[in-house]
């Protein structure tokens, strides 16, 4: 989100995938780009993170190791509120999941980075691999009875013929829903982030002062936006896990 | 108010203008998904692969250890404090026995005392009786004595008040005769 005004500079160029290194798989493009320099740069944070955080194992935390557990035991909270015991086997894939996003998003936010999770194409596929585990798991534990979760007990017989369409067009649905969701909250936010700047850039200097303004405010509110549309991407990665191991809503 | 409307729609039309120049939302252009998806699915399998192996086990450890180490402590703390309150319980038991055998002592003591001073106030009453009853058989042998000799005196005087009055002797048993009556004798 880059707030250059020289040139002709829209609110959509921050989305620019730009290339790095060009790098060819078997006639694939995998080239090195600005997403994956941030991808990779959020690996490094993560781990750099994780592993210094932890490197004392003291029984009374340092500062830095108690901010670590308290992460941890955020999304160990989530995963055995939504899921229950049972779901821990998936907490390390949820933990990777919520704090992969949560950097991407934050990261995305200091000016001059790119933002991973403003892109479909990312997130679409981050909510397709939870809808396939979570499938996958569905049916590996309950076998075909994984498809009486599009027949809840309890409903009458004569709303079956609605219910079931209804039930299983949500359930194929989910995918879109979760990654356009984690998608455009980021897009819409550097967007509108990116236009305030162009204000400020164009307008004579009585008029950037509005522009500006609002646009601390609104990045504070990004922030937030950031963090929470990670949780919501986690809660929701739980709550599509509940359903494949306890197989009620 | 007006000029800043003004500008939005400026700023609007031109990233439109952009967007539409540079065909379409870069989101959509599908020739940059391979290389996003590639590098997507290297950095979260490396840092699953990091999280799950390496990472998250070392917190949970931690978190492990010091859940033990103070339900460890909290047991220990249970424990000496059971040992406290039995330790207490016996010694109040201790006291309260020892209690009651001071009372218990100390009654029988009382007791003793008392049968003793009783049976010693019985051996001085008997003494005390004993006495009174010596000195009144001696009493009444001084008062028989003593009457008897009233007699004689009366006599002896009897004899000597007629002997001045008439100037003769009387013979002591004829006084006597006189003076039974009186003497009672």
């Amino acid at each position: 989100m880059a707030a250059e005004g020289t040139g002709h500079h829209g609110p959509m160029e921050q989305f620019e995938i730009k290339k790095i290194i060009d790098l060819d798989l078997l006639g694939h493009d995998i080239s090195f780009t600005n997403s994956s320099l941030m991808m990779v740069l959020a690996f490094a944070i993560i781990v750099g993170y994780m592993l210094y955080a932890m490197r004392g194992r003291a029984l009374v935390p340092t500062r830095i190791q108690s901010t670590a557990e308290v992460v941890y035991e955020y999304i160990a909270g989530m995963v055995k509120e939504n899921i229950g015991p049972e779901g821990m086997k998936f907490f390390p894939w949820v933990f990777t999941i919520f704090i992969f996003i949560l950097v991407l998003n934050i990261f995305g936010l200091i000016p001059g980075n790119f933002a991973v999770t403003s892109h479909i194409i990312v997130t679409f596929a981050l909510a397709a691999m939870v809808w396939l585990v979570a499938t996958g798991v569905g049916f590996w534990k309950h076998g075909v009875g994984y498809l009486k979760l599009f027949a809840p007990a309890g409903v009458p017989l004569w709303l079956m013929p609605i219910i079931i369409p209804i039930e299983l067009t949500s359930y194929l649905i989910r995918p879109i829903s979760h990654s356009v969701r984690l998608f455009a909250n980021i897009m819409a936010g550097h967007t509108m982030l990116e236009v305030f700047a162009g204000f400020a850039v164009l307008l004579p200097w009585w008029g950037k002062i509005a522009p500006t303004g609002f646009m601390v405010a609104f990045t504070g509110l990004e922030l937030l936006v950031a963090f929470l549309q990670a949780f919501i991407f986690t809660v929701l990665t739980c709550i599509y896990l509940n359903d494949a191991v306890n197989m009620h809503h | 108010m007006f000029a800043g409307t003004t500008m939005l729609f400026a700023v609007a039309a031109e990233a439109a203008g952009e967007a539409a120049k540079s065909g379409g939302l870069p989101q959509l252009n599908p020739h940059t998904f391979e290389a996003q998806l590639f590098w997507l699915v290297v950095t979260f399998l490396a840092l699953f692969f990091v999280m799950s192996k390496i990472a998250l086990p070392r917190v949970g450890e931690v978190i492990e250890e010091r859940r033990d180490r103070i339900k460890r402590d909290l047991d220990a703390a249970a424990r000496l404090k059971d040992e406290t309150d039995k330790a207490l319980a016996d010694y109040e038991k201790a006291l309260a026995d020892a209690r009651s055998n001071a009372s218990g002592i100390a009654k029988q003591t009382r007791e003793t005392l008392a049968a003793e001073t009783e049976a010693e106030r019985h051996r001085v009453d008997e003494q005390i009786s004993v006495k009174l009853r010596d000195a009144d058989t001696r009493i009444s042998a001084s008062k028989t004595k003593a009457l008897s000799a009233i007699g004689d005196i009366a006599t002896d005087t009897a004899r000597a008040v007629v002997e001045k009055l008439i100037g003769q002797d009387v013979p002591a048993d004829d006084v006597k005769k006189v003076l039974r009556p009186a003497t009672g004798g």
